[in-house]
């Protein structure tokens, strides 16, 4: 609970900073850009959040991202329609985290070497497949026939008209419904239930007759999925993916708003909400960091990273602080 | 009575919510064996860990020699000369025994370098000294048996000049031999005027080595016997501030006829002997395995349960045969296990008592995958009055609960599902008397019910006072089968032994 207030006040803050650095900043047009970019990380954090609750961890997101963003234009490329596209790359990622979770469960192997070597892998594997960047304008081109179904699926997943002008916040609603379905699995179903189980003590779960292998390969398969539908978001959102750069990074993206979410890196830690504010937090600071002039000198982008270390860091002292606090108490 | 050495004096330590302390006194003669016993949440531990310097007392007065001291910290305490020997034991498993020994007050040259030799050499000592090999100095202490830790934890408050050592249930994981070889060390201590503060629940020990022994109850003094006074009877009338009539029930259970409720047939498993095994065990009977540590029972435990693969030979339950390749598949057959080290792998600690109830039988507190919330709290509440579990509501977080309650909550896990085997690893390990009489009762309750109770145990009092039948194990064959009627501690040592 305390945790959650806490995510919450830092939001508050950010957004009052924002009103206070510049009007048109708190304008509606600058808050649905936000909205759509803190749903696009919460898609990418409510996957890892799984994980993370579990006990594990995932670094291959931003290069599964990737690949499927590579993937989803190639396969439009060749002529597959968009939503049997969609479909296959979002397969090919449940396929992955099949992969990974079969190989930390049946080999033990640690998540975090398997998800490395994925890291590595899969972005090997789109710069392969892919020497040049993939762009939707070249698919609409070739394919005319997908110029409805592309921009339909765009309205729909990203909120942006043929125009690309932002209507609304569609990536927000998209991780909405998805938080909401997450969080009924993690806190009504059984299968949480034994997601929290492992995390804590996964031998206790095991002594328990719980099936622990079974779980944890499917919290593998939901991060991986939903990495990849992260990449067809971002190739329908920015309508352009280098296999170079396309995701780099996203993974410690994700994990930071998990673990500003509540989500403890030690697992059986962690709420939807918290991870749905969490992944908030990102995109906002950034977007807050635009706009505040410091003497009347703009925030150069480079150092965004410090800020987000930063508040990563003071983000952890303070709930270190309050936990120490309550194991006092106790 | 000359000045004691360590004396305390009405100490009094309230945490949040609890007087773990009302004014308890204890003194300790020089080359004494003191043990003090008393239910968990007596408050043996604070006492401890007052003495040891992990706690400051509230009120009242610690006197070491006669001198009023105040440890600060630990260190305070060490070099005053009191070194506490905790339960679970603080040796760097990954170090040498001399660099344990060491640890923190390294003999150096300058202000870095290591000096090995006179490390080693003091190191081999003291080693001596507790009875250990010598050679065992340059020894990773992770390939050391539990015993032997346990000597190089006292060889480690030998180094420090200790004049009183504090030993929290140092037999806990020790086989016989090991615990006979500290009984030793103990003596030869004693001898050489070092003090000792002796806490055990098991009380077989006390009587072995306490000169004198002092009682807890509540936080107060509930009495002080000499070494002459020191019986069962009158340790646990103190403890328990009543007489308890037959510790070990009976309630007229008896073995079932018909065929056996669990069977093994050449059983192999991986980690186990090649020699396979075979046994059976019919319903309400309570069937006890012996054996050293190392013996291999809890192994094959695991291997029943699903948690270790087995590798060869059939397993019927109710004479159907059974194929256990998880845990689950365990659940599924009939059988449930409380696990020895039930914090590691019987407790999600950080949960609430609620949870861990819960976590076995979600398939029967859920439809559809959703829990019910109300039925698991009624399940919960249920079980906690079943088995008297002292927690404030089931929603207490249950790495807060006393060793006797936690064990309590690992058995609640099974009872909703009346198992047909129910695999007890050492289910009275760290267990105060009082939660202890009323796990024998329900093992006892729950045999007569048509359970068929499989007990692993290291304490022989409990073996003898709880089988019908005993199996004792020894390198990891079933060495023989002892019938109610031919069991003595002899028997079952010679057995274990692997004498004939």
């Amino acid at each position: 609970m305390l945790r959650i207030a806490g995510v919450l006040i830092l939001l508050v803050t950010l957004y009052v900073t924002l009103r206070l650095a510049d009007e048109n900043a708190f304008g509606s047009r600058n808050l649905i850009d936000v909205a759509n970019r803190q749903g696009f990380y919460g898609v990418l954090t409510l996957g890892v959040a799984v994980l993370i609750v579990t006990g594990a961890i995932d670094l291959s997101i931003g290069s599964v991202a990737g690949l499927a963003a590579i993937t989803f234009g190639l396969l439009m490329g060749e002529g597959v329609r968009p939503i049997p596209a969609a479909g296959i790359v979002l397969l090919g990622g449940m396929l992955v985290g099949l992969a990974h979770g079969l190989l930390v469960t049946r080999l033990k192997l640690q998540a975090f070497l398997v998800t490395l070597c994925g890291l590595f892998i899969y972005r090997g594997i789109a710069r392969y497949i892919s020497k040049r960047p993939v762009g939707l304008s070249d698919i609409q081109q070739e394919n005319p026939s997908m110029t409805d179904s592309i921009d339909w699926l765009r309205w729909v997943l990203i909120g942006k008209d043929e125009n690309s002008a932002l209507l609304f916040p569609a990536q927000l609603f998209v991780m909405i419904m998805l938080a909401v379905a997450i969080g009924f699995i993690l806190h009504k179903s059984v299968i949480g239930r034994y997601w929290y189980a492992i995390g804590y003590n996964e031998s206790a779960a095991r002594y328990s007759g719980i099936a622990t292998d079974r779980y944890r390969v499917l919290a593998f398969v939901i991060s991986s999925t939903l990495a990849s539908l992260g990449g067809i978001l971002m190739l329908l959102d920015v309508r352009t993916a280098d296999p170079n750069t396309a995701g780099t990074n996203w993974e410690l993206f994700a994990i930071t708003g998990a673990v500003l979410g509540g989500c403890s890196l030690k697992g059986g830690e962690g709420t939807a909400i918290g991870i749905l504010l969490g992944a908030a937090v990102l995109p906002l600071l950034q977007n807050a960091m635009s706009f505040v002039e410091i003497n009347g000198k703009e925030i150069p982008d480079s150092v965004i990273p410090v800020v987000i270390g930063l508040t990563l860091l003071l983000g952890t002292i303070v709930d270190e602080f309050f936990r120490r606090r309550a194991a006092v108490r106790k | 009575m000359s000045t004691p050495r360590l004396e305390a004096q009405s100490v009094r330590k309230q945490f949040p919510g609890v007087l773990a302390l009302d004014g308890v006194s204890m003194q300790l003669a020089a080359g004494e064996v003191l043990a003090i016993v008393g239910e968990n949440g007596a408050g043996k531990s604070t006492l401890m860990k007052i003495l040891g310097g992990l706690y400051s007392p509230d009120a009242g007065e610690i006197r070491l020699e006669g001198q009023p001291v105040r440890f600060g910290n630990v260190n305070d305490a060490m070099n005053a000369g009191i070194s506490l020997i905790h339960q679970e034991l603080n040796l760097a498993e990954n170090l040498s025994v001399a660099a344990n020994i060491f640890l923190g007050r390294e003999r150096l040259a300058g202000r870095l370098w290591l000096r090995e030799r006179p490390m080693t050499s003091e190191a081999r000592k003291l080693l001596k000294r507790v009875g250990l090999p010598d050679a065992l100095v340059h020894t990773t202490v992770g390939h050391l048996a539990p015993g032997q830790k346990q000597l190089v934890e006292i060889a480690r408050a030998l180094s420090l000049n200790a004049r009183v050592i504090i030993m929290d249930e140092p037999t806990s994981s020790l086989t016989q031999t090991e615990t006979d070889r500290l009984y030793q060390v103990i003596d030869d201590l004693r001898a050489s005027g070092v003090s000792i503060i002796y806490i055990s629940h098991r009380l077989a020990e006390v009587k072995r080595c306490a000169d004198r022994v002092t009682v807890l109850r509540d936080g107060r003094n509930a009495g002080e016997l000499a070494k002459s006074e020191i019986s069962h009877d009158a340790i646990v009338r103190l403890m328990v501030g009543r007489d308890l009539k037959s510790f070990y029930p009976r309630s007229g259970r008896v073995a079932r006829d018909g065929p056996p409720t669990l069977e093994l047939k050449n059983v192999t498993f991986a980690g186990g002997p090649t020699q396979p095994i075979s046994f059976s065990m019919c319903a309400g009977e309570i069937v006890g395995m012996a054996g050293l540590v190392g013996a291999g029972r809890t192994e094959l435990a695991e291997a029943m349960f699903g948690i270790r693969a087995i590798t060869g030979g059939e397993v019927f339950i109710d004479s159907k045969a059974v194929k256990i390749q998880h845990s689950s598949d365990a659940v599924e057959a009939g059988l449930s296990m409380a696990p020895e080290d039930r914090r590691l792998n019987g407790l999600v600690l950080e949960k609430s008592v609620q949870f861990n109830l819960s976590l076995p039988n979600l398939d029967r507190l859920s439809t559809n995958g959703i829990v019910s919330r109300r039925k698991e709290l009624a399940s919960s509440n249920d079980l906690c009055e079943r088995l008297r579990v002292k927690t404030p509501s089931v929603h207490q977080v249950v790495g807060l609960l006393s060793g006797g309650n936690q064990q309590k909550v690992v058995l609640g896990k099974w009872l909703a599902r009346t198992p047909r085997v129910l695999i007890l690893d050492e289910p009275t390990r760290g267990v105060d008397v009082g939660a202890r009489s009323e796990i024998y009762g329900l093992m006892d309750k729950l045999a007569a019910e048509g359970v068929a109770v499989w007990m692993i145990s290291s304490d022989l009092e409990e073996v003898l006072g709880m089988s019908d039948r005993v199996l004792v194990l020894h390198e990891g064959k079933l060495a023989g089968e002892l019938n109610r009627d031919e069991l003595s501690e002899e028997a079952v040592m010679r057995l274990a032994t692997g004498a004939l």
